[in-house]
């Protein structure tokens, strides 16, 4: 009896092991299927590129993949992995201008609105259907269909295709949005108005097309694992381990699959920035992006990169409020900030200071090549001096002496210590007092939308390659504007670039220079800076391209050079 | 006892459900939506996405039909990983946390018991002066420090073991001794101190006198009086190390359920919330039922007896 009573006891001590190992078993499986891929790929010597080795890429993701549904997908790492698993009707190339995908080519009526794709004829999906303009009607109409619950479908096609935001709105038919099939190989869609970015709107991940068919036939469990997807892009997923990783391997059958050189990519979820760089020093991983606390370490080495991104973070003024409604105390804020010892000090990954609301090396003039922020020039520099000048005018017009505001920053590591920063160089402004509320994301967007805050500091990132998709949510009634601005000119500005003007690049450009330098003289908001990534690269990594919007990399055309 | 087990299933069931209330409720009072992009949506767009979800019904509506499809074990669906089952999901990610919390428990209870054992017979002497040195700095050093050694040193410097993903058993490795340190703390103080106790009791000091040897008296007598407090604090530890960890499952990239439980409040991934609550409570329940159950087995003077 006793023993038996013991014997009990160990079982009762270990029965979580049962559990574990029942459910543990699944994972070990998966993980063998993985590693067995390694090594045994065939090495395909291409020569032209310099290409040698084994062409495997190993990447690790900050997070996993949350769908794989072009309908439903709104984050980078789902637009990352459907960029490179799918041809949309273009590509964007390595300077980000469009590049044929699964469109050959295409012709616009003389108003702008008609676009008619040739598509080619050659594309396949990845279980051998022909890609048709079938699949883009079917996938565009998916994304505005209230029923299907998608967020970026309404959003990224209200306003630019026919009909999108009455039928995302449940007023009509999904099947009067303005996109026809004319034959297998010709699609017809048709504009609210002349868009111009429009050819670069088709690359995004939203407008990807769907396999009508397939979709259906796999109805909920469609895109949620490796087999419930197709691709007709230049990779395929080969397994799918939702938080370990994935794995994709060339398609042979895209249409393009001769100037794929990449055989396989291996990706990892890793969370941490320092296991990141302990894997990548151990070689697991090919790149791993570097916080500031590695920056100083690992700036000297050639294997280390500056990512230039086009999002830009900036203060917002709610011009609701008392003292913010004065636009000297908006405009002393704008300039009381130093924000280069802010970039070098605080951030030290490679942002840059930023002096208006158009990020660097983001769009060029559409004749001379040269840049938006190189023409408008720096608009809001820091300088003490005018900021206490406008500062001293502004207390003076309100009455004041003491003024006391909040600030609403973000509750990350990083976000305190700029809030915190922010917080000491806006008190050089005699008689202000800066209270700092760190809040979650999801508070700072509540208050945000209610205009419950009087200073905020805000981000934005580009939808699409135009000066618009930053300065047209300023316009009174834009979606984010939420700071009270509202200025007929400026309105009149956006409003006409986007109707009168859209067929007439140059003096549509001209309106938006003139938008960015009112916004900034209107002290709408104050520029802090544009985000950079600090990463390490191995050196026989190439021919990956960075894109500014959707996927943040093409690696459609990356190979790897080894010894 | 079948009986007692029964009405305990009972009460579980009454638990589990005052606790699906109280988080329904709680959770509801969260700030912002489950939408991932509700930044850029207008306020006409963002409702109708809800109203697609439900989420536009009167809570008390919202509560009921979760409810409802509890009981049908349905515990619906992602909003973060869109349409995923949540089911799916917990199932997928509990067994890498699983895994994690019962190796370094067992092992972690083991090498506890033992260092608590001998610090109690060469009780005041260079071992016992050891042993309480490692389980205080197991107490007080928190796991992840030792994980960025352990991943620093095994890992990249040495190549013993894997640096961190999941991929194999060789990678339980590490996270499973990170985890381990506080186990081995807790179960090193408390076996020391209770084995003091007992050793100082006059039944050993009988049983000494009867002639069974030293190591006799301290596994057949010492050890199993002493067991009873471990077994009560092993409980709660083995359903916090199973639930995983945020910081360790982030550390070494084990895809557990910790860093989603985290991850799905921040989203405002209301059935990913609801059903690691609801699991994780479950758990708990269960545990504290095998732990009644296993003092009986320990101690026959708590033992339970028919009608209870």
């Amino acid at each position: 009896m006793k023993k038996s009573n013991w014997l009990l006891l160990v079982l009762a001590l270990v029965l979580s092991m049962f559990l574990a190992a029942c459910s543990g078993g699944g994972d070990e499986e998966g993980a063998d299927e993985g590693s067995g891929n390694e090594g045994s790929e065939s090495e395909q010597q291409e020569g032209e590129q310099g290409a040698s080795g084994e062409q495997v890429l190993n990447l690790a993701e900050s997070a996993e993949i949350p769908t794989m549904d072009s309908s439903m997908a709104t984050d980078t790492i789902a637009f990352q992995w459907l960029g490179s698993t799918k041809d949309g009707l273009y590509r964007l190339d390595e300077e980000a201008q469009a590049e044929p995908g699964i469109a050959k080519d295409h012709e616009v009526s003389e108003d702008g609105t008609t676009y008619t794709f040739n598509l080619r004829e050659d594309a396949t999906w990845s279980n051998g259907d022909p890609v048709t303009a079938n699949d883009f009607v079917y996938a565009w109409q998916r994304a505005v269909d209230p029923d299907q619950g998608s967020e970026y479908g309404p959003y990224m096609m209200s306003g630019v295709i026919q009909n999108a935001e009455a039928i995302a709105a449940g007023e009509m038919d999904v099947s009067e949005l303005g996109v026809t099939a004319v034959d297998d190989y010709t699609l017809e869609v048709q504009l609210e108005q002349a868009t111009p970015y429009f050819e670069s709107l088709t690359a995004f991940g939203t407008f990807l097309p769907l396999n009508q068919e397939f979709v259906e036939e796999q109805g909920d469990s469609y895109a949620q694992e490796a087999d419930t997807l197709l691709s007709n892009g230049p990779f395929k997923f080969e397994s799918w381990d939702h938080g370990e990783g994935w794995t994709v391997v060339k398609n042979e059958d895209y249409w393009d699959a001769e100037n794929v050189q990449l055989e396989q990519i291996n990706v990892n979820v890793v969370k941490d920035i320092a296991t990141g760089v302990n894997l990548y020093n151990s070689g697991e991983i090919d790149r791993t992006a570097l916080s500031s606390e590695f920056v100083d370490e690992y700036r000297s080495s050639e294997e280390f990169q500056i990512k230039d991104e086009p999002t830009l973070f900036y203060i917002k003024m709610n011009q609701e409020d008392e003292v913010l409604s004065n636009v000297n105390a908006r405009k002393a804020i704008q300039h009381a900030i130093d924000k280069q010892s802010m970039t070098d000090v605080i951030l030290n990954n490679g942002s840059k200071p930023s002096t208006g609301h158009m990020p660097e090396g983001f769009v060029t003039h559409p004749e001379t090549g040269e840049g938006f922020r190189e023409m408008n020039g720096d608009l809001i520099t820091s300088d003490l001096e005018k900021a206490k000048e406008h500062w001293s005018t502004a207390k003076e017009e309100l009455g004041m002496e003491e003024v006391e505001l909040e600030y609403l920053g973000g509750d990350t590591e990083t976000a305190q210590k700029i809030d915190a920063y922010i917080k000491d160089q806006l008190e050089q402004l005699e008689g202000l007092t800066v209270n700092v509320t760190s809040v979650p994301f999801e508070v700072r967007l509540e208050r945000d939308t209610n205009m419950n805050y009087q200073l905020q500091n805000s981000g934005w990132g580009p939808d699409y390659i135009d000066p618009n998709t930053f300065l047209n949510m300023w316009l009174t009634d834009g979606g984010n504007n939420h700071t009270g601005y509202s200025s007929e000119e400026y309105d009149s500005l956006i409003n006409e670039a986007n109707t009168d003007l859209a067929q007439e690049p140059e003096a549509r450009w001209e309106n938006f220079l003139e938008a960015e330098k009112l916004l900034m003289d209107d002290a709408v908001l104050a520029p802090l800076y544009q985000r950079s990534v600090a990463q390490l690269q191995k050196p026989y990594v190439n021919g990956v391209y960075v894109n500014p919007m959707g996927a943040d990399y093409t690696y459609k055309y990356a190979y790897i050079e080894k010894e | 006892m079948v009986r007692y087990i029964s009405e305990r299933l009972v009460y579980m069931l009454i638990t589990l459900l005052l606790i699906a209330t109280m988080t329904f409720f709680l959770m509801k009072l969260l700030p912002g939506t489950p939408l991932s992009a509700a930044d850029k949506l207008s306020e006409e767009q963002q409702a109708i996405v809800l109203e697609k979800y439900g989420l536009n019904d009167p809570l008390p509506v919202q509560y009921f039909n979760y409810i409802a499809g509890l009981f049908q074990g349905d515990l619906g669906l992602s909003f973060q990983f869109d349409n995923r089952e949540v089911t799916t999901i917990l199932l997928e990610r509990m067994g890498p946390s699983m895994t994690l919390g019962a190796q370094s428990l067992i092992l972690g209870t083991i090498i506890g018991m033992l260092l608590g054992l001998i610090a109690a017979i060469y009780h005041n002497g260079v071992v016992d002066y050891g042993s309480t040195l490692i389980a205080v700095i197991g107490k007080s050093i928190p796991s992840f420090v030792f994980a960025g050694i352990l991943q620093f040193y095994l890992g990249v410097q040495w190549g013993l073991f894997p640096v961190a993903l999941w991929e194999g058993w060789e990678y339980t490795v590490l996270p499973t001794i990170a985890l381990a340190i506080f186990p081995i703390a807790i179960a090193a103080r408390y076996m020391r101190t209770e084995m003091l106790e007992v050793l100082g009791s006059d039944f050993i000091t009988t049983a000494r006198a009867k002639g069974v040897n030293r190591f006799g008296v301290v596994f057949k007598h010492g050890l199993r009086n002493a067991m009873i407090p471990l077994v009560t604090i092993i409980g709660p530890l083995a359903v916090s190390l199973m639930t995983g960890t945020l910081v360790i499952e982030n550390i070494f990239s084990v895809p557990g359920i910790g860093e989603q439980f985290v991850k799905s409040i921040n989203t405002n991934d209301y059935p990913i919330i609801m059903g690691t609550t609801l699991f994780f409570s479950f758990l708990f329940i269960l545990i504290i039922l095998i732990i009644d159950l296993l003092y009986g087995l320990i101690d026959p003077r708590i033992r339970l007896t028919e009608g209870d």
